[in-house]
C-alpha cells in the first residue's frame, strides 16, 4: 500500500477556511476598534481635566504604547490563563487590542481637546450651557476635527495588529494563511494574499477618512 | 438691576479689582472706560460669572452672581456677553450659532429655535447668511453673529467688551450700529470700550476706572467733556492723541 503524505495543494476548499478567517479579522478589529475608541474618548477626556487623574493613568497608558503588541498579547495570555481566566480567544483579543487602543486614542483625544482655543469653551458656558453640554456641542466636535486624521492612523495600525491575534488561538485572516502555508507550502500565493487582503481591509478606511475630512473641515 | 457691592478681585498677588461699587439701572447704556489693566474687562466678566470673585458681591434682580447655591447657568440666561475676539463656533453656521443655546439651554423645539435665530440673524442684518460658516464672515459680521447669539437666549442685560477693537476700522460701523440698534430699543447694556466718541453720543452714563476702583462716574457730558478728576483728564487727552495719530496713518 503506497502511504500518502497529507500534504496536498491548495483546494477550493480553502478559500472558505480562508474567508471564515477574514471574517474573524473584521470582527475582531471592529470590536476592538469601538471598545478601544470609546475607552480613549473617556480616558482622554479624563486625562485632561484632571492631573489627578492623568498622574494615576500613565503608568498603564506609557506601558501600553511602548511594549509590542505581540508580547502584550502573550504574557496577558499566560498570565490570565495561570490566574484562572478562561475566555473565548475572541474575547480576549477584543480586551488587549481594545485595552492598546484605548491607550493610544486617549493622547488623540486628549491632543484635540487641548487644541479647542478655551475662548469656544467661555463663549459657550456665557450662554448658559453646563460644562457637559460645553463638552458635547462644542469641545468635542471641534476636538474630533483635530484628532481624525491621527484617529485613522490607529485605526489602520490596529487592523494591521489584530494579524498577532494567532498568537492567542484566534483564527483570524493570518493565522488561517499560516496553517495553509504549513500544509501547503504555497507561501508565496498566500503571503501575497494576505497583504492584499489587509490592503483592501485598510484602503476604503483611509479613503473614507480623507472625503469625511474634507465634509467636515471649518 | 445690577448691583456691583465693593467687589474686590485678584489674580495671584496682582489686586484688579480694588472694591469697586456701581449700579447698572435697567435700560441704561453704561460705558466702563479705562485704560489696559484698570479692570474693566475683568469686572464685566466678573457680573456674569466667568471669573470668581475675592470679595463683595455682585447682584443682578436680587441674586447674588457668586453665591454657591445660585444656579449660574439660569443667571446667565439673563445676562448676553459679547468677547473682544471674534468667538462664533467654527463648526456650526451662523444659524446653527444661534440655535444651539436656545435648543439645548432654553430647551426650545428645533424648529422654535430655528425660528427665533432666523428672526435673531434678520435683526442684525445677517438674514441672508444663515447658511453659511463663520470662516466665510468677515470680522464685523462675526461680531454681530455674536451678539444676534447673545439676543437668541432673550437676556435682559448686554455686556460688550471692547467688541470692536480686534475689527479692522473699516468694519468697525456695522457693529457699533447694531449696538445703537438695541440701545435705540431699550435694551440695558454695558460695554467696555475705547471709542471715547461712541461712548459720548450713546452712553447715558460713563465710568472711568483707574487702577482697579471707579475714578470717576457720571454723564456722558460730565466724564468726557468736563472731567473733574486729573487722571480722568490725563486718560482722555492720550486717547484723543492716539485717535488723532491713527487719523494721520490712515490719511497717510
Amino acid at each position: 500500500m503506497q502511504f500518502q503524505f497529507a500534504q496536498q495543494g491548495l483546494t477550493w476548499h480553502d478559500t472558505y477556511f480562508l474567508a471564515e478567517g477574514l471574517l474573524n479579522t473584521l470582527e475582531l478589529a471592529a470590536s476592538a476598534t469601538v471598545v478601544g475608541t470609546i475607552g480613549g474618548v473617556v480616558l482622554g477626556w479624563v486625562r485632561t481635566v484632571s492631573v489627578t487623574a492623568r498622574v494615576a493613568t500613565t503608568p498603564i497608558v506609557d506601558i501600553l504604547r511602548s511594549v509590542p503588541m505581540i508580547i502584550q498579547l502573550i504574557l496577558a495570555n499566560s498570565f490570565l490563563s495561570l490566574a484562572g481566566f478562561s475566555t473565548s480567544p475572541f474575547i480576549f483579543g477584543t480586551v488587549a487590542l481594545g485595552a492598546w487602543m484605548a491607550a493610544v486614542t486617549a493622547e488623540v483625544v486628549r491632543a484635540g481637546l487641548l487644541s479647542v482655543p478655551p475662548q469656544y469653551g467661555k463663549s459657550a458656558r456665557s450662554l448658559g450651557m453646563n460644562r457637559r453640554q460645553e463638552l458635547v456641542y462644542i469641545s468635542l466636535p471641534l476636538a474630533f476635527r483635530t484628532a481624525l486624521a491621527p484617529w485613522i492612523n490607529l485605526v489602520l495600525s490596529l487592523i494591521k495588529d489584530s494579524a498577532l491575534a494567532g498568537v492567542i488561538g484566534y483564527v483570524d485572516y493570518m493565522r488561517a494563511t499560516q496553517t495553509l502555508i504549513t500544509r501547503t507550502h504555497e507561501t508565496w500565493v498566500l503571503l501575497l494574499g494576505a497583504g492584499f487582503l489587509y490592503f483592501i481591509i485598510c484602503y476604503p478606511v483611509s479613503k473614507y477618512s480623507r472625503r469625511l475630512e474634507r465634509k467636515i473641515a471649518v | 438691576m445690577i448691583e456691583i457691592r465693593s467687589v474686590r478681585k485678584t489674580f495671584g498677588p496682582l489686586e484688579v479689582l480694588k472694591g469697586i461699587s456701581l449700579d447698572v439701572n435697567k435700560g441704561e447704556l453704561l460705558c466702563l472706560i479705562g485704560a489696559s489693566g484698570s479692570g474693566k474687562s475683568t469686572l464685566l466678566q466678573c457680573i456674569n460669572g466667568l471669573e470668581p470673585i475675592q470679595g463683595g458681591e455682585i447682584i443682578v434682580d436680587g441674586v447674588s452672581v457668586h453665591d454657591p447655591k445660585t444656579n449660574i447657568n439660569t443667571l446667565r440666561r439673563k445676562l448676553g456677553i459679547v468677547f473682544q475676539q471674534y468667538n462664533a463656533f467654527p463648526h456650526l453656521t451662523a444659524l446653527e450659532n444661534v440655535a444651539l443655546a436656545p435648543r439645548v439651554v432654553a430647551k426650545r423645539s428645533r424648529s422654535d429655535a430655528r425660528a427665533l435665530a432666523q428672526k435673531h440673524l434678520d435683526h442684525v442684518g445677517l438674514g441672508a447668511k444663515a447658511g453659511s460658516l463663520p470662516s466665510k464672515l468677515s470680522g464685523g459680521q462675526q461680531q454681530r453673529l455674536a451678539i444676534a447669539r447673545a439676543l437668541a437666549m432673550e437676556p435682559t442685560y448686554m455686556l460688550f467688551d471692547e467688541v470692536t477693537s480686534a475689527l479692522d476700522p473699516e468694519l468697525v460701523g456695522e457693529v457699533l450700529e447694531t449696538m445703537r440698534l438695541l440701545k435705540a430699543e431699550g435694551m440695558t447694556m454695558v460695554v467696555v470700550t475705547h471709542d471715547i466718541s461712541f461712548a459720548r453720543e450713546s452712553a447715558d452714563r460713563v465710568a472711568f476706572l483707574h487702577q482697579g476702583e471707579v475714578c470717576e462716574i457720571g454723564t456722558a457730558a460730565e466724564v468726557i467733556d468736563r472731567p473733574q478728576q486729573p487722571q480722568t483728564q490725563k486718560f482722555l487727552r492720550r486717547e484723543r492723541q492716539a485717535s488723532l495719530d491713527m487719523l494721520e496713518r490712515t490719511v497717510a
